[in-house]
């Protein structure tokens, strides 16, 4: 009598194997998130301060006098122009504020014309000011000192990459999970699994073990490129990242197993997994914070899976904080995770 | 035997089985019922297959053969009526243990063209306790040249082979089949009936779905024809051919308007039956009745459009008893 493979890692050495000969999902699951990453950081990367923009409007001697003391601040770019051509350049934003001065260069008279609404207006007019209050011979009563904080951890980016390995977790272990079992069922071999003496738990629980293989290397893709590529380092233990990741990984799977127990076509779970990550791409923050919504709303999003991921995250990665810290988003996970699964074992369409 | 559709149990049994064989049933249902929602899918089948037999179940699509495999197979639950599989019922002992002991070949699986033959092979001896070895049922099958190749790239003989091969590593001893060889070429066909037989020699009993008579005819001792969700006739193919008392069947397509029964006045006509503006003369002698038949139709100036003969088979006994041809929807 021949050796028994082990249904177990029989079914989740196929599914490894049928995902890595589909160049698409390499795509998808590895490439992208990391192009995606590439662009969002490249975009929100911290440039030095840029300057305000002012128009003087060119005239007589009082107007010359207020570009150069501009000019020679080198604080504020400048550009001089006809009355008409500056009102344009302020309504278009292509400066900030508008610089009239008139009267001779002794006793000039000057008006600042600028949007009161636009904050880039208001630093721009009390920049100005400052220069010409000084040029004009003011002098600072208060000694002050700046202080510039540009430190890895506090960027745009620091807070991007552990929203974006959220975000593909969950995007990965619906798509996962949830495309490729209903795929299966139109394909007729679910019904053909379901003949054998398979144990229908093992069959499901292969698409979470396969997941995690993947798992690993997706996060490890992003950590890297953000490492590498923005200097962007896990300040928390990697043990602790691995379990929150596990978690997350395992709790989506859960996820794309409910949403994949019933439907019958591709597309009919396809709708239904953007209904569900839709939400949660704008609302669990991971590209903004989710701060930005109401009060009222927060509970709502707090016990969202991805936002408890995200927290759970960004604890991690960005506060070094110890993995009990994130207690209760882990428990979030796993009750999402968990209830997720059981009702799929339930009502799963076999045939 | 055969009208009403009736058939005798006592009959059948006779030659079920050679003799000194013992007639043990591999399957067993009694007034088997499944409805669904506007259709009453079967409507109280009986049906006995023994250990050792090929037993072919025919029909047109929708004749409930699918449905009466399912609920054989544990996968659909009957509404009324018993099953029982190599002795035991579902839902009353181990259902994995029983699951272990028959093989399935499913019509529309389509099984993953990302993975190899030997992979996918492998998967599915995984499922089983006992089982033959992975290359052994490959070389069964015929596909040894083929192990690393991806599914994908098999041919459509190679995959029904292939998915033979996935029934067979359980080393099964009940063989579900379900339209085994539908789509493929004669070759394709030849080496899948080589497989079936082959198990068959080796002891296995097969349940054997199919739309070719030719098949059934080649593979299966007995055969029963079923028809909206009965058994309208059950008996050896010969038998079942005998039974239409003819052995030619003559096919004409005429320009004009002639009744049925003036033609099966015709000398040597046994029975007539006419299907979407063909009418089937059953004859004893083509020669004797076509020369009559020519005579008439010149006689009455009914101009021929269409005329063929050929044996009788199962198709013929099909339209004799329902109308209707095999093959149709």
């Amino acid at each position: 009598m021949a050796d028994r493979p082990l249904p177990l890692v029989e079914l989740s050495r196929t599914r490894v194997l049928e995902f890595i000969r589909e160049p698409e999902a390499i795509f998808w699951v590895f490439v992208f998130p990391v192009l995606l990453a590439a662009g969002l950081g490249i975009a929100f990367r911290s440039r030095p301060a840029e300057m305000p923009r002012a128009a003087v409007v060119a005239g007589d001697e009082a107007s010359s006098w207020v570009a150069e003391a501009l000019q020679r601040s080198g604080r504020v770019e400048v550009m001089e122009l006809g009355q008409g051509a500056a009102d344009q350049a302020l309504r278009t934003g292509k400066v900030d504020v508008e610089v009239k001065a008139a009267g001779p260069a002794s006793s000039p008279r000057v008006i600042y014309r600028y949007d009161p609404q636009r904050s880039d207006s208001r630093t721009a007019r009390a920049l100005v000011d400052d220069v010409l209050q000084r040029a004009f011979g003011r002098t600072d009563q208060l000694a002050a000192r700046d202080e510039p904080v540009t430190q890895p951890g506090d960027r745009y980016i620091d807070f991007l990459i552990p929203g974006l390995i959220g975000l593909n977790l969950m995007g990965s272990g619906l798509w996962g999970v949830g495309f490729s079992l209903v795929l299966t069922r139109t394909r007729n071999l679910l019904k053909r699994f379901a003949v054998t003496p398979m144990r229908r738990s093992q069959f499901l629980l292969s698409y979470a073990l396969s997941r995690l293989v993947f798992l690993a290397l997706e996060v490890a893709a992003l950590v890297g490129f953000g490492w590498l590529a923005f200097d962007v380092s896990v300040h928390g233990s990697f043990v602790a990242l691995t379990v929150v990741v596990l978690l997350g990984g395992a709790t989506f799977s859960g996820v794309g197993l409910l949403l994949a127990a019933r439907p019958k076509t591709v597309e009919g779970v396809s709708g239904w997994m953007n209904l569900v990550m839709l939400p949660m791409w704008v609302v669990s923050g991971s590209f903004f914070s989710y701060h930005r919504f109401p009060e009222a709303v927060q509970p709502v999003i707090r016990a969202l899976p991805l936002t408890a991921l995200n927290d759970a995250l960004r604890a991690v990665v960005n506060d070094g904080a110890p993995l009990l810290a994130s207690w209760r988003e882990l428990l979030i996970m796993g009750g999402w995770g968990l209830v997720c699964f059981v009702i799929a074992l339930r009502i799963f369409r076999w045939k | 035997m055969l009208k009403g559709g009736a058939v005798s149990e006592v009959d059948v049994m006779t030659h079920a089985a050679s003799p000194g064989q013992a007639r043990q049933a591999a399957l067993r249902c009694e007034g088997l019922v499944k409805r669904y929602p506007g259709v009453e899918a079967v409507r109280g089948l009986d049906l006995e297959v023994f250990a050792g037999e090929c037993f072919g179940l025919l029909g047109p699509n929708g004749a409930g053969k699918t449905t009466t495999v399912e609920i054989l197979e544990g996968l659909t639950r009957a509404d009324d009526g018993t099953v029982e599989v190599l002795g035991q019922r579902w839902g009353e002992g181990n259902d994995r243990v029983l699951r272990e002991r028959f093989g399935v070949q499913l019509q529309q699986t389509i099984l993953s063209g990302k993975l190899t033959v030997r992979e996918t092979v492998r998967l599915f001896r995984s499922f089983y306790r006992r089982g033959l070895a992975v290359e052994e049922t490959i070389a069964m099958v015929g596909l040894q040249e083929k192990a690393k190749a991806r599914v994908a790239n098999l041919s459509g003989g190679q995959v029904q082979r292939l998915s033979l091969a996935c029934a067979l590593v359980a080393d099964p001893e009940l063989l579900f089949l379900d339209e085994p060889t539908t789509g493929l070429d004669p070759q394709g066909r030849l080496k899948v009936w080589e497989v079936v037989e082959q198990f068959l020699e080796r002891g296995g009993t097969v349940l054997l779905t199919t739309h070719y008579m030719e098949e059934a005819q080649r593979l299966c001792r007995r055969v029963a024809i079923m028809d909206h969700g009965r058994i309208i006739a059950l008996d050896t193919p010969a038998r079942l051919v005998a039974s239409l008392g003819a052995e030619q069947v003559i096919e004409v397509r005429l320009a004009g308007e002639i009744a049925a029964e003036e033609l099966r006045a015709l000398p040597g006509v046994d029975g007539v039956t006419s299907r979407d503006g063909d009418l089937l003369l059953r004859v004893r002698e083509v020669g004797a009745t076509l020369r009559a038949l020519l005579a008439e139709l010149e006689r009455r100036q009914v101009p021929l459009e269409r005329l063929t003969t050929h044996e009788a088979t199962l198709d013929d006994v099909f339209v004799h008893l329902t109308g209707r041809e095999l093959r149709d929807g």
